[in-house]
């Protein structure tokens, strides 16, 4: 069996998020050079805050401002830091419980190695030189061996509070096809459209799948359809995509290939966009180095007759 | 042992807008919920359980609503569940909820769909770019604009059915205080004027983009005894799935959608749709479904259902209105879509609907459809109890 393709797949997207009262506050607060937490209807302090009361549901928004000094809680040492990640060098992650909050926040430790790090140990807050409002405001956290920081008094108010942020995503996958697509690619750079038919219902699915999405069962023989085809439907596209170097016009249609069950989906050239119809037999058209047909272009056929493709919308 | 019937003795939902730029999606899920509580006249106290469902995750880019979330909808110490169906999700979470009180599982459950829209882009949720593959062409209205002409040549409906619709629906968002379009200067003749996008879809016959949330409070008979409202009674409920694409699926009228609908008549004890439900509310991102939905929801026969719309069958003061909320064209935070048109049904058989209220509604339809017409899930509502 040749070998399945594999590709590397990154899927990344500039979220944006609506901040609400207290998380901007929060945020406009780091940077200020300002830690707030919220309290709670039972009088506990949670840094970082939230916005509804984890034990009544209740909505609070009673801010008050925390010291940059606290209490490691617990920690892990991060031998190899990622991409990303708030330091470069190794590093502990540690929750630190900051005076005057209940609760402990999420963040990194700067230390020389994982012998320097205890539970229990005294840290403060080391601020970002460059502030916009985001969790890095705090670069990290470094140890501290002097008297616990006096809080200000801060219930949140700024000048030119944050409202959103941006809170970018990226995804890396190793993505592969499978067997059958593999096949189906490598068919296609000789220019040939090979399909693979269900051993149980014999309906023949191009592009194969490897499995008949009806029956369950795994495909395996192998048959070649087209080249020729029948618009079987279509739609005229008046909206420019980003990233497509296609114009506008064009029409975008379901092919039904001779010999396959299912129609397959391209762009259609080579006539007029308003008078391609359906029924109109058509044929692909490479162009060099191209994986896939650049587009389907009319024969010189007849129409195919309605009944025989009705089937295949 | 028979189900527990079960009723919607609390609605609540987000006035929908392109931007709620002043809430977090915490507060956003909240407002509807409290809303919903409100009407029922409960506290976070009387919630057994939580279901919460929403868009796909690359829609917005929350991966775990249901762990974000739990503190905004008092679900702490209570168990939460997140139901996933693409765009039928918001009618597939309110069934899950009410299976829950049916089995009697739980007494009283808070279900919950949401979306913000504004904080990302589903069109780019929808065209990832897979290696190997051809990227795709056109976006949703490119998916669904050939399956319109499929119709069209199906049925020979005139090529005005799907502006009839935009315009009817347009004009009922008008009479609800919820929705997010408010064209107040709307014409037949504007909507026959927009652009083709993807030929033959018009701009004006396409949903907008929204940012909503709605919620629902599902109880037993006890807690319907105590509501303070008349409520809904779940008659019948049910949810059907078809891979997206197969050799012989029928995009016009999917095999799942018209299943799904039989198994809701068969528990509702309907004989005839089109004569003993007395409204819809289905889920139309495109105006050309409604046509194309009456009919895989037996409504009217196979080609013909484009003739209830051009007759003003489905308008608000016709004989089967459809979408009298103004439906998904005017309203569509996709996550929350498919709750929208379950509570909105519910709302109509209360009395509860306000100016869009049909009078003497007894039983009406919520439907929801999502993927590439993959997923079903529907329910009927009524002003008595079932069985009786
Ligand atoms: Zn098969």
């Amino acid at each position: 069996m040749p070998e399945v393709l594999s590709a590397p797949l990154v899927l990344e997207f500039p979220f944006t998020r609506s901040l609400g009262p207290v998380q901007s506050a929060f945020l406009t607060g780091l940077r200020e050079r300002v830690v707030l937490g919220v309290r709670t209807t039972d009088g506990r302090v949670l840094v970082p805050p939230v916005e509804y009361d984890p034990v009544t549901a209740e909505e609070i928004h009673d801010l008050v401002e925390v010291a940059p000094t606290g209490t490691v809680t617990t920690w892990a040492w991060n031998h190899a830091p990622r991409r990303g990640q708030p330091l470069a060098t190794p590093f502990a992650w540690v929750l630190v419980r900051l005076d005057g909050a209940d609760t402990a926040l999420l963040h990194a430790l700067d230390a020389p190695g994982p012998d320097a790090v205890r539970t229990g140990m005294r840290v403060r807050v080391r601020w970002a030189e460059e502030r916009t409002g985001a969790i890095t405001d705090i670069a990290c956290f470094e140890p501290h061996d002097g008297e616990p920081a006096q809080p200000g008094d801060s219930t949140g108010a700024f000048a030119d509070p944050l409202r959103g942020i941006v809170a970018p995503a990226r995804l890396d996958y190793t993505y592969s096809p499978g067997r059958a697509q593999t096949a189906y690619i490598g068919a296609l750079s000789a220019r040939r459209i090979v399909g693979e038919r269900c051993p149980s219902c014999r309906k023949v699915y191009v592009p194969p799948r490897g499995a008949c999405p009806t029956c369950g069962l795994a495909t395996a023989e192998q048959v070649e359809v087209g080249p020729r085809g029948t618009v079987t439907t279509f739609c005229i596209v008046n909206i420019k995509a980003k990233n497509l170097d296609i114009e506008v016009p064009y029409v975008y249609a379901h092919i039904a290939l001779d010999g396959a069950d299912l129609a397959l989906h391209a762009r259609i050239g080579g006539i007029p966009y308003d008078r391609v119809r359906m029924g109109l037999r058509v044929e692909p058209v490479w162009t060099e180095g191209a994986r896939y047909p650049d587009h389907y272009r009319p024969t010189s056929e007849p129409d195919a007759d309605y009944e025989t493709y009705k089937e295949l919308l | 042992m028979s189900k527990e019937p079960v009723a919607v003795t609390g609605i609540g939902q987000t006035k929908h807008v392109a931007a709620r730029r002043d809430v977090s999606i915490a507060g956003l899920v909240r407002e509807a919920a409290i809303r919903a509580l409100a009407d029922a006249e409960l506290t976070w106290a009387d919630i057994d359980a939580v279901v919460i469902g929403k868009a796909p995750d690359f829609f917005e880019g929350v991966m775990m609503p249901e762990l974000y979330l739990a503190d905004a909808l008092g679900a702490v110490g209570k168990p939460m569940l997140r139901v996933h169906t693409a765009g039928s999700v918001g009618g597939s979470t309110a069934l899950v909820a009410a299976n829950l009180v049916a089995a009697r599982v739980h007494g009283t459950v808070l279900t919950l769909a949401f979306e913000k829209q504004s904080e990302s882009n589903a069109m780019w949720g929808l065209s990832l770019p897979i290696p190997f593959q051809q990227p795709l062409l056109a976006g949703a209205g490119g998916f669904f604009a050939p399956h319109v002409r499929a119709y069209m040549r199906r049925s020979g409906a005139p090529d005005t059915i799907g502006s009839l619709v935009a315009y009817k629906d347009r004009r009922n968002a008008l009479k609800n205080p919820y929705a997010h379009l408010h064209e107040h200067d709307i014409t037949l003749e504007k909507v026959l004027a927009s652009p083709m996008l993807w030929d033959p879809i018009r701009y004006s016959e396409t949903c907008p983009s929204s940012d909503g949330a709605c919620a629902m409070v599902l109880t037993d008979r006890a807690g319907a005894a105590r509501a303070p409202r008349p409520p809904a009674w779940l008659l019948g409920g049910a949810m059907r799935s078809e891979p997206t694409l197969f050799a012989g699926k029928d995009f016009v009228s999917p095999q799942a959608g018209k299943d799904c609908a039989a198994d809701v008549y068969r528990q509702a004890g309907i004989a005839d749709p089109r004569r003993d439900i007395d409204a819809v509310e289905m889920y139309v991102p495109f105006s050309w479904y409604e046509p194309m939905w009456l009919e895989n929801l037996g409504f009217a026969a196979e080609g013909e259902g484009w003739k209830l719309t051009e007759s003003g069958v489905t308008a608000l003061d016709g004989d089967l209105p459809v979408n009298m909320s103004g439906g998904v064209l005017s309203t569509n935070p996709i996550g929350a879509s498919g709750m929208i048109r379950f509570a909105e049904a519910a709302l109509q058989v209360r009395g509860q609907a306000g100016e869009h209220q049909v009078d003497g509604a007894r039983r009406v339809l919520g439907h929801a459809y999502g993927g590439g017409s993959q997923f079903f899930s529907m329910w009927l509502v009524g002003s008595a109890p079932p069985g009786s």
